[in-house]
């Protein structure tokens, strides 16, 4: 059951479906009437398939690669490997991270599942047969995989094909001021820390990764369907790596079937697929099988953090210490912007308000797959919102101040916004005790804490989390934010047609996001065009404005802000449209509703549609025809969505077994465009926060085999253990972006694993447990019980 | 998905599954439900010469009960048991928890059995039963009591030319009860710990008849013969379930993997074995 105030003003009827409208999707019935258009449903004339061969062992070198037998397998048409790769100047690519990666290999292999060869066949199942048959001798040599191994003295060089790379360290990167830290902790009554590892995890997209490349050999024209969560940008790098002239090369990103992250990263499978069909001149498809997808493509977190608050005995948080160590796999592929090494780790700090932190991190390579910043995590602030949340509630325990106390002790007032963190980012807007106080009347706090005593009391173990987030959402500002040097702006393009309908083009890219129906509201909230009246077109590089796609929570930060801006420069002109067929000053049109009516005289109206017609019928002399417009916007900072999450579990001493009784979930992103696509983006969140605290993760055994290939060994929640989620909501709008929307398809991801690792923690807290790392097995929880109780 | 080529054979009578089956030898496998034996295909674990499907054979989804036995033919599927009123006890009490709705709309009781997978659930319920799996050939019907059939780790004690034409389980005359309780990661998991309980009380509520089985924590379900031993004969009372439990836990030799520790696993034996026993005894009223 959802619970949510309806707090947005809203300012269009719901025929016009304007912001604040719980508007039906509309990409929905064609994904349930199963029309959508999804990767593997495209079928070209003589098409080929692509199945890849990959490694079976974690790092080994190669001492051979024999195609013989695959190649004589009737239908097999090529079978590539690095070696004719590197002909082409293709073995390697560049990362997203300014790393290089293999395409296919050539000198090593450097994780389990890592590509050699490629078979291209008629049919698949020829495709899958072939790669069997590829003969690779492997001289197999010690895995890594944790970055302590990597970065521990005599540790096997992974990289020792890159020029000057003595040591498996990928990074070292610092944020806040070292001094003034050190002066906060001397000044400290106590410094509390807490050590945790969060563990690699994978986003899992219901549609593995694919691609199907065109290469026409007269043209030479490239039509890349793939996908995409950033076709444009990928365009661009596609070209840098191939040579192939920008204009001849069309990325279509079609549905996506989910993204998570999953879908930023180029993966050597499109490019082998391109290369492929540039050599053969036929299309080929490429489709990775769910093992693939799991144990190759773009991992998630694998962060080990310790943090310590430097506090006085009476709860107030004078300085943060962080140290993090990052497990960035074989190459360092993650997706984010180019001054950041560790995401936006930095935000670390949190919800509250101290003068001094200072933040380290590193990162090593190790012998697991690379591309580590996937899965909805705002570039690393699951991490980092972790951390602090379980933080605090630790200093809580030791300093014995309730937890909630801890917060509203510490929490970043109201009237300190726009609020300079010590880690350099500018909160936008919040009132966090407002929050809270909802969330913790909503759960019915104190009553809980009672409830705690007495079931302790009889021997049962009962626990109430809170964790209070805050991200930092819709990269970004160009003077800071760009991937591989592409400025993180983004674009909307928006044509209305003579009957008064529109097209809105876009540079994101939705993955489920619902964005075929949020930016059409936006539109319809500006322009008083009905929002059934405004189609949404993304995807196709040929065919929309340039941008950096969608992930980060980025699209309505950015997008959504384009799309206000361009929708507000046709409304100028659909003034001056309107001034001319009512014989008045544009300066005297009001535009409601899609209503144009001179000031003070409503009576004296027409609508959008009849400025639409007259915009390609009747001009007045001297003005343009045509009602279209493009806006690419950067914006002016980040949006910091927030939230209280507290959730209740009863854990069972005998088994370990625990179980969410309750979880009040209050998100504030500002302005809703859609409250019912928000809303399903909160539920979705708070799934993957509880699977990432319960079950989910990706594991590895010594020799670097992946634990977790495929649905039985990697768990994701389904509706059944799934809790039910209580709603709430507060807003307080963004001031600089133009609806005072902020991101948060992310929010729930980011901020709710630390409320339920917190609340098992917390109904173990009298017994001095102070950490389990995730995921919070039951068997991980019985023995901190026994531990504890000694 | 892309297996190994196979040969198929639609099977239209028992018979000529057997034949079919006989000719291809060790290589050849029966498909059932396919909810074990395709998943293997499908990444090429199991690479098998030919299948024969015996889901086109007319009578074999019997699911009766006759001369104090529940029949339980080699069509029946698990959906059909958890909809069935003919169930009883453990058998009842286990048959929702195995795996999901899709699965036990295809997968067969029988196919399960067949499997003799360790984390199998039903080869649990069958031993704490003690129930009978009949087996044809060309020789004609053999019983095998369950504790024979299941001889390890996906070993049954079938002959290459035989196949299970269904399963027999004993329902009690007189007071029974039963439970299935199962620790699952997430719905459609196999069990990381599952104990099957059966118990029959006599006059003045003694335990005259008592099953106890583990699943998932031996090389295959596991029948604890000397917790039974230690059951019948007793009044049912916290402290004999809890020295069930004991014996349940030493009997069982689980191993650390990622579902957790092999203490652990024992931990949740003892006390799943104590906690099923105490349910079984009080649904027998
Ligand atoms: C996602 C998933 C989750 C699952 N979870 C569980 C679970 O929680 N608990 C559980 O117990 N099981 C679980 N299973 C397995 C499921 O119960 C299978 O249905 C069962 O193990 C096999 O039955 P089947 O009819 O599908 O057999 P098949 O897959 O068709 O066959 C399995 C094996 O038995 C042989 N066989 C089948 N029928 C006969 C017969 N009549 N005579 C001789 N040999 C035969 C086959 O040749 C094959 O070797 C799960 C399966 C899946 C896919």
């Amino acid at each position: 059951m959802t619970k949510v105030d309806d707090t947005t003003h809203m300012t269009t009827p719901p025929e016009i479906g304007g912001i604040g409208h719980r508007v039906r999707r509309h990409e929905d019935a064609r994904f349930i009437e199963g029309q959508g258009n999804y990767l593997d449903d495209i079928v070209l004339p003589g098409m080929l398939h692509m199945a890849i061969v990959r490694s079976p062992v974690a790092h080994a070198r190669i001492t051979g690669i024999d195609t013989t037998a695959a190649s004589e397998v009737e239908g097999v048409v090529a079978v590539v490997t690095g070696e004719l790769m590197d002909q082409h100047g293709l073995a390697w690519m560049p990362t997203l991270s300014g790393d290089t990666q293999a395409v296919l290999a050539t000198d090593k292999v450097r994780y389990q599942g890592q590509e050699v060869a490629a078979v291209i066949a008629t049919d698949p199942a020829i495709a899958v047969d072939a790669a069997e048959l590829v003969e690779v001798d492997y001289d197999i040599l010690p895995a890594i995989t944790t970055p302590q191994q990597a970065l521990a003295p005599g540790a096997v060089l992974i990289r020792d094909e890159k020029e000057g790379q003595t040591d498996n360290r990928v990074y070292d990167w610092e944020a806040g001021d070292k001094a003034a830290t050190d002066a906060a902790f001397a000044a400290a009554d106590r410094v509390v820390s807490l050590s945790t590892f969060y563990p690699r995890s994978h986003p899992a997209p219901l549609e593995t990764c694919g691609a199907i490349a065109d290469v026409n050999s007269v043209t030479g024209q490239a039509t890349i369907y793939m996908t995409s969560q950033a076709p444009h940008a990928h365009r661009t790098l596609f070209a840098m790596v191939t040579g192939l002239p920008e204009q001849n090369i069309r990325i279509i990103s079609p549905d996506l079937g989910g993204g998570f992250g999953n879908k930023v990263p180029i993966y050597p499978g499109y490019v082998v697929a391109t290369a492929a069909s540039l050599l053969i001149g036929r299309p080929v498809k490429w489709i990775e099988t769910r093992s693939e997808n799991l144990i190759s493509t773009g991992f998630a977190r694998d962060y080990y953090m310790t943090g310590e608050l430097a506090v006085t005995n009476e709860g107030k948080i004078l300085g943060l210490r962080v140290q993090m160590l990052s497990d960035q796999g074989a190459f360092y592929a993650d997706a984010q912007p180019t001054k950041f090494k560790a995401g936006l780790f930095h935000v670390v700090t949190g919800s509250y308000d101290y003068p001094a932190a200072h933040v380290v991190c590193s990162g090593a390579y190790t012998n697991k797959a690379p591309g580590g910043v996937a899965y909805r995590c705002s570039f690393r602030i699951t991490e980092a919102s972790f951390l602090i949340e379980r933080l605090v509630q630790t200093a809580a325990y030791e300093l014995g101040i309730d937890p909630a106390e801890m917060r509203f002790k510490n929490f970043i007032q109201p009237e300190q916004f726009p609020y300079h963190t010590p880690t350099g980012f500018v909160y936008d807007s919040g009132d966090y005790p407002t929050a809270l106080r909802k969330a913790l009347d909503e759960v019915g706090y104190d009553q809980l804490r009672a409830e705690q005593v007495a079931a302790r009391a009889e021997g049962r173990l009962m626990g109430i989390g809170i964790a209070h987030f805050t991200e930092a959402v819709g990269a970004g500002p160009s003077h800071t934010y760009d991937i591989a040097g592409l400025k993180m702006f983004d674009s909307a393009e928006l044509r209305v047609h003579p009957t008064g309908k529109a097209i809105l083009k876009l540079g994101v890219m939705s993955q489920g996001q619902g964005h075929e129906t949020t930016f059409a509201q936006i539109v319809a909230e500006e322009l008083g065009i009905p929002v059934t009246d405004v189609k949404v077109m993304e995807g196709d590089t040929d065919n929309t404005p340039y941008g950096l796609g969608t992930y980060a929570s980025r699209s309505t930060p950015v997008a959504g802000a384009a799309t206000a801006m361009v929708s507000r420069q046709l409304a100028e002109k659909a003034k001056r449209i309107a001034a001319h067929l009512l014989e008045a000053a544009p300066e005297d049109i009001e535009l409601k509703a899609g209503e144009l009516f001179v000031k003070g005289t409503p009576a004296r109206s027409v609508t959008i549609q009849d400025v639409s017609l007259a915009a390609y019928t009747n001009m007045p002399d001297g003005m343009e025809h045509g009602l279209e417009g493009v806006h690419y916007y950067d914006p002016p900072n980040l949006t910091y969505p927030y939230g209280s999450y507290i959730v209740v579990v009863e854990v069972d001493p005998e088994t370990g077994v625990w179980k969410v009784e309750r979880m009040v979930a209050l998100d504030d992103c500002g302005v809703r465009i859609n409250p019912m696509i928000v809303e399903g983006q909160i539920h979705g969140g708070l799934t993957e926060g509880f699977a990432m605290s319960s079950m989910q993760w990706i594991t590895f055994d010594d020799d670097g085999n992946c634990i977790g290939s495929n649905f039985m060994d990697y768990l994701i929640p389904t509706a059944w253990e799934t809790p039910r989620f209580e709603l709430l909501e507060t807003c307080v709008p963004s001031p600089h972006h133009p609806i005072g929307a902020k991101g948060v398809g992310e929010s729930a991801t980011v901020g709710s694993p630390a409320a339920y690792v917190n609340a098992v923690i917390d109904a173990l807290a009298h017994l001095g447990v102070r950490n389990i790392d995730m995921p919070l097995l039951p068997d991980r929880v019985w023995s901190a019980i026994q531990s504890a109780q000694g | 998905m892309f297996p190994s080529r196979f040969d198929y054979v639609a099977a239209t009578s028992v018979d000529e599954a057997i034949a079919a089956k006989g000719d291809g030898g060790d290589e050849t496998r029966i498909l059932a439900g396919g909810q074990s034996l395709l998943p293997m295909m499908k990444i090429r674990l199991a690479n098998p010469s030919k299948l024969v499907d015996i889901n086109g054979i007319p009578g074999l989804d019997v699911l009766e009960r006759v001369n104090g036995h529940l029949r339980v033919g080699a069509l029946v599927r698990h959906a059909d048991m958890v909809a069935s009123d003919l169930t009883f006890g453990a058998v009842e009490s286990a048959a929702p928890w195995i795996s999901d709705p899709l699965v036990r709309n295809r997968g067969t009781v029988c196919g399960s059995v067949s499997h003799c997978d360790p984390e199998g659930d039903w080869n649990s319920v069958l031993l704490a039963t003690g129930a009978d799996v009949v087996a044809r050939g060309p020789s004609g019907e053999r019983v095998i009591p369950i504790g024979d059939f299941v001889v390890d780790l996906f070993t049954n004690a079938l002959n290459e030319d035989e196949m299970v034409t269904e399963i027999r389980i004993p329902v009690p005359s007189g007071r029974s009860g039963g439970a299935y309780l199962k620790l699952e990661r997430k719905v459609g998991d196999y069990a990381t710990v599952a104990v099957a309980a059966h118990l029959e009380l006599g006059g003045g509520g003694v335990i005259t008849k008592a099953g106890l089985a583990l699943t998932s924590v031996a090389p295959h379900n596991l029948k604890v013969t000397d917790a039974e031993a230690a059951l019948v004969g007793e009044m049912p009372s916290e402290a004999l379930f809890a020295e069930a439990g004991e014996l349940a836990a030493a009997a069982s030799s689980p191993r650390d993997d990622v579902r957790g520790t092999a203490e652990w696993k024992r931990q949740v034996v003892r006390t799943f074995a104590r906690r099923a026993l105490a349910t079984a005894a009080a649904s027998a009223g």
